[in-house]
């Protein structure tokens, strides 16, 4: 992961390569506070030989990658219960509330949890990126305050409707404060992927006296930078199937159980018909997505395809396995079918293709890691519309709900969309290195000025409080998944002692009130 | 730089008001998170915890908005002062990781209930000592060189920084005690009112200690509040202060129910008020003016746009929110 420092550019209006900061504590105690001292020259060796910026970028890998799991699931899961609760209003029939109620307590504890590890995202600017912050601030700054605005506020507003309010607000408003927590979780990220998307293609911005990148004329274009639409769609598409994978998961393991049980019916097709439609559309995006990054971003996607040669005769490879070395510049092992490359990226088998060897050694990402994260990720794509083609199959032959190996299937690939979106992830981060604003500000430039062992020891404590806190998260997400729906099934308040009635409503005086709600 | 003055003092204040609206709106989430050990496990922590499940959400987004917009609007300021307290900015991050989940996870997992009620404890305290010694810490001063932080580690670790910490504790404290007042019954809000007055206390101890505190800090400190002139405008603060806390205490011994809690409303008013004065106009005291810090107007501008046209819309559905679950929560229950 570690970029090549040498030959580093270091622009001008870059300040110098600070002096690593000692703590003052050695020459001037007294104006600290008594005791501490330990934490800083004493730091634990593991820290030692790692240095600031590997350790700032481990821990924006890692508590970014952990909190796009929630939103992944959440921007997917939201529509779906917006859907489930429409279809209750339009047909009546409680099926789908019941649906409605039990994915509902499942977004409580995912929203929950995206949002305490959002918060996080929005200080490791700051914090880890200091130097990004102030150069960048100008430009994405403005696009993050958007998305707090006309995002974040909006879902948070209408959560706590969405998910104890039906009795006080009524149906239909209630339908109308899931769909808000919908589009919010869209307009989300609308505004962050077009904050991601600048960085990796900056457009619209002029350079300031002082270094800071500053807006040009329109901001249009630098909302709408090039590779913006390719990622959004790309990726909202990517969280409604991951979300159907889930839920298909889901279902699929209830009719394992018991493949009479309606509820498990309902999701379990609903979540099939998503895989068999969406997986193809994602596919054929992805591919246009690609396109767009060949355009602007070349050395990516030669690492993507492990391309070290040029083929200026065209006919390149496609790349099945290797073993990326990027020491000798070449794939090992190399076993690829010959021409598709350039039948995929040029739409010609003759068209010349260029490899890494038109890049400079300084300007290359890490091959390794960016060849087979885009492997897993188009793997995870394939197995999807596997999955789907089966379905419909199986939909066809009128064995939707028999045909247990399907079940099985469907199953185990219950976390397919985290593994593709994360793989995903990595590969247009990793393959944008050593390039923070691509081709403008080096990922190493921006860091903030602090020692190893202060980064060191908040990853550390990032990496135990949230392994231990997602994890039981997770945990209970399991548990209620692996509940069976009922007819009637509880609010999110109702479940077990919940809400409702510790807080001194009896549960005969509960029913009463919900039969208030139609129930037709 | 060519920056408006207007636009970026208008910036300064939008800003601070966020941080006002997240102070008071969390403020009142932490302080029940900190008071929850005083209050007997089973019913009425339900009920505490009841009264703030459908906002406390809402409340903490004005954190990111607070946090983003320094970014956005200051991006040279965001880039120091976070550097200058990373550790507690990581440890209140943390802190709001587990006392955000335990909402949910204490009704998901009976069986370690109390583990989740200390890590809403725990959680709170932490994040709100955090908040109250980066604010310390601002206020303090902060060393920099060229366009970055230049001071140690431990620069933020100091007597001052623990008592605006403690402050904030004991402030989040009465908030949290003021809110229940209102939206409990019996025991419940019984045991709000003797906390509440006990917070009372305690905050008025601390602030007064933190505003003497504040004299021996800067130069400017002591000219914005003990010379000629301004000492005429200043010293309102504190007066009025003094007239808050006097019907503050009132209003708790008599039971005003409502009047707690607005009334440690416009206390924590008056306070941030009172550093307003105290700082104006820098970001870092003697260092770094707002303006110094300002984006580019073309960003405030496009800014300012879309905080013009979203906050009514903001405000209004953040009120209905909260008046979709108005009334005592004992008495109404959520569903």
């Amino acid at each position: 992961m570690r970029p090549r420092m040498a030959g580093a550019i270091r622009c001008g209006w870059l300040p110098e390569p600070r002096l690593p900061l000692r703590p003052r504590g050695r020459e001037t105690g007294a104006t600290l506070f008594p005791f501490p001292e330990t934490f800083g020259y004493e730091a634990p060796a593991m820290f030692e030989a790692a240095d600031a910026l590997l350790l700032a970028r481990i821990q924006f890998a890692f508590t970014v990658s952990f909190h796009f799991i929630f939103p992944a699931f959440s921007i997917g899961l939201a529509s779906y219960l917006a859907v489930l609760e429409g279809l209750w209003l339009w047909t009546g029939k409680e099926r789908y509330l019941d649906l409605f109620r039990y994915w509902l307590k499942i977004f409580a504890i995912a929203f929950a949890m995206g949002v305490v590890s959002g918060i996080v995202m929005s200080y490791q600017f700051g914090t880890n990126w200091s130097v990004f912050s102030d150069i960048a601030g100008p430009v994405i700054g403005p696009l993050m305050a958007y998305e707090v605005l006309t995002a974040f506020f909006l879902e948070a507003g209408f959560l706590g409707v969405m998910l104890f309010g039906m009795n006080k607000v009524g149906p239909r408003l209630h339908f109308a404060a899931t769909c808000m927590v919908a589009i919010g979780t869209f307009i989300s990220a609308f505004w962050i992927l077009s904050v991601n998307s600048w960085m990796h293609t900056p457009t619209g911005h002029i350079m300031g006296e002082n270094g800071q990148f500053l807006p040009g004329e329109s901001w249009v274009d630098i909302i709408f930078n090039p590779s913006f639409p390719y990622r959004l769609v790309h990726t909202v598409i990517a969280a409604y199937l991951t979300t159907a994978f889930v839920v298909g998961a889901v279902g699929a393991w209830h009719l394992l159980r018991d493949r009479t049980n309606k509820h498990a019916r309902t999701m379990f097709s609903m979540a099939m018909w998503m895989a068999a439609i969406v997986a193809p559309v994602q596919i054929f995006v992805g591919d246009l997505h690609g396109l767009n990054t060949m355009e602007h971003q070349p050395a990516k996607v030669m690492a993507m395809e492990g391309h070290y040669e040029s083929h200026p005769q065209g006919n390149a490879p496609l790349y099945l396995f290797g073993i990326p070395n990027d020491e000798e510049q070449r794939l090992d092992y190399a076993v690829g079918i010959p021409g598709l490359s350039s039948l995929i990226l040029n739409h010609s088998l003759t068209a010349p293709l260029d490899g890494l060897d038109s890049v400079p050694d300084n300007e290359q990402p890490p091959v390794g890691i960016v060849f087979w994260s885009f492997r897993i990720m188009v793997a995870m794509g394939l197995a999807m519309l596997g999955i789907g083609l089966w379905s419909l199959l199986a939909r066809v032959r009128g064995k939707l709900y028999d045909w247990s190996w399907l079940h099985r299937a469907a199953l185990i690939m219950g976390p397919a969309g985290f593994v593709a979106v994360i793989a995903g992830w990595v590969t247009t981060e990793v393959g944008r290195q050593p390039y923070v604003v691509y081709g403008l500000l080096r990922t190493a430039d921006a860091v903030s000025p602090l020692d190893a062992p202060a980064v060191g020891a908040s990853l550390l404590s990032f990496i135990l409080v949230y392994t231990a806190v997602f994890g039981v998260g997770i945990w209970y997400i399991l548990r209620l998944m692996h509940r069976l729906p009922q007819p009637h099934e509880p609010t999110v308040a109702e479940h077990e002692a919940g809400p409702i009635r510790t807080a001194g409503i009896t549960p005969g005086a509960q029913h009463a009130r919900r039969s208030t709600v139609r129930r037709d | 730089m060519g920056v408006n003055v207007d636009l970026t003092t208008v910036w300064a204040f939008i800003i601070a008001f966020a941080v006002f609206a997240y102070v008071v709106m969390d403020g009142f989430d932490l302080g029940i998170g900190i008071l929850f050990p005083t209050i007997e496990a089973g019913v009425e922590r339900d009920r505490a915890m009841n009264s703030i499940a459908p906002v406390w959400d809402g409340n903490e987004t004005w954190l990111v908005l607070g946090g983003g917009g320094l970014f956005a609007a200051f991006p040279f300021a965001y880039a120091v002062l976070m550097p200058a307290t990373y550790p507690l900015i990581i440890a209140m991050l943390l802190g709001l990781v587990f006392r955000g989940v335990a909402f949910e996870f204490r009704w998901r997992d009976p069986a370690h209930r109390p583990w989740w009620d200390a890590a809403f404890c725990g959680g709170s305290l932490v994040a709100a000592m955090a908040q109250g010694m980066v604010l310390g810490a601002i206020l303090q001063g902060i060393e920099v060189e060229g366009r970055a932080y230049a001071g140690s580690w431990w620069d933020w670790l100091t007597p001052y920084t623990l008592l605006t910490g403690l402050g904030t504790i004991a402030g989040y404290a009465l908030l949290g005690a003021c809110w229940l007042v209102w939206k409990t019954t019996g025991k419940c809000q019984d045991h709000a009112y003797r906390m509440a007055i006990k917070g009372a206390i305690i905050t008025l101890v601390l602030m007064a200690g933190i505003s003497l505190y504040n004299l021996f800090l800067f130069e400017q400190y002591r000219e914005r509040w003990l010379e000629m002139p301004n000492i005429l405008f200043a010293s309102q603060v504190p007066l009025l202060t003094a007239i808050i806390a006097y019907f503050l205490f009132r209003s708790l011994v008599k039971r005003w129910e409502v009047w707690p809690f607005v009334l440690s409303l416009t206390l924590f008013l008056l306070g941030m008020a009172g550093l307003g004065v105290t700082i104006w106009p820098y970001v870092v005291p003697a260092t770094v003016t707002i303006w110094d810090a300002a984006a580019p107007e073309r960003s405030q501008v496009f800014m300012l746009i879309g905080v013009g046209i979203t906050m009514p819309f903001i405000l209004a559905y953040t009120a209905w929110a909260y008046w979709v679950f108005r009334g005592k929560v004992g008495e109404e229950g959520y569903h």
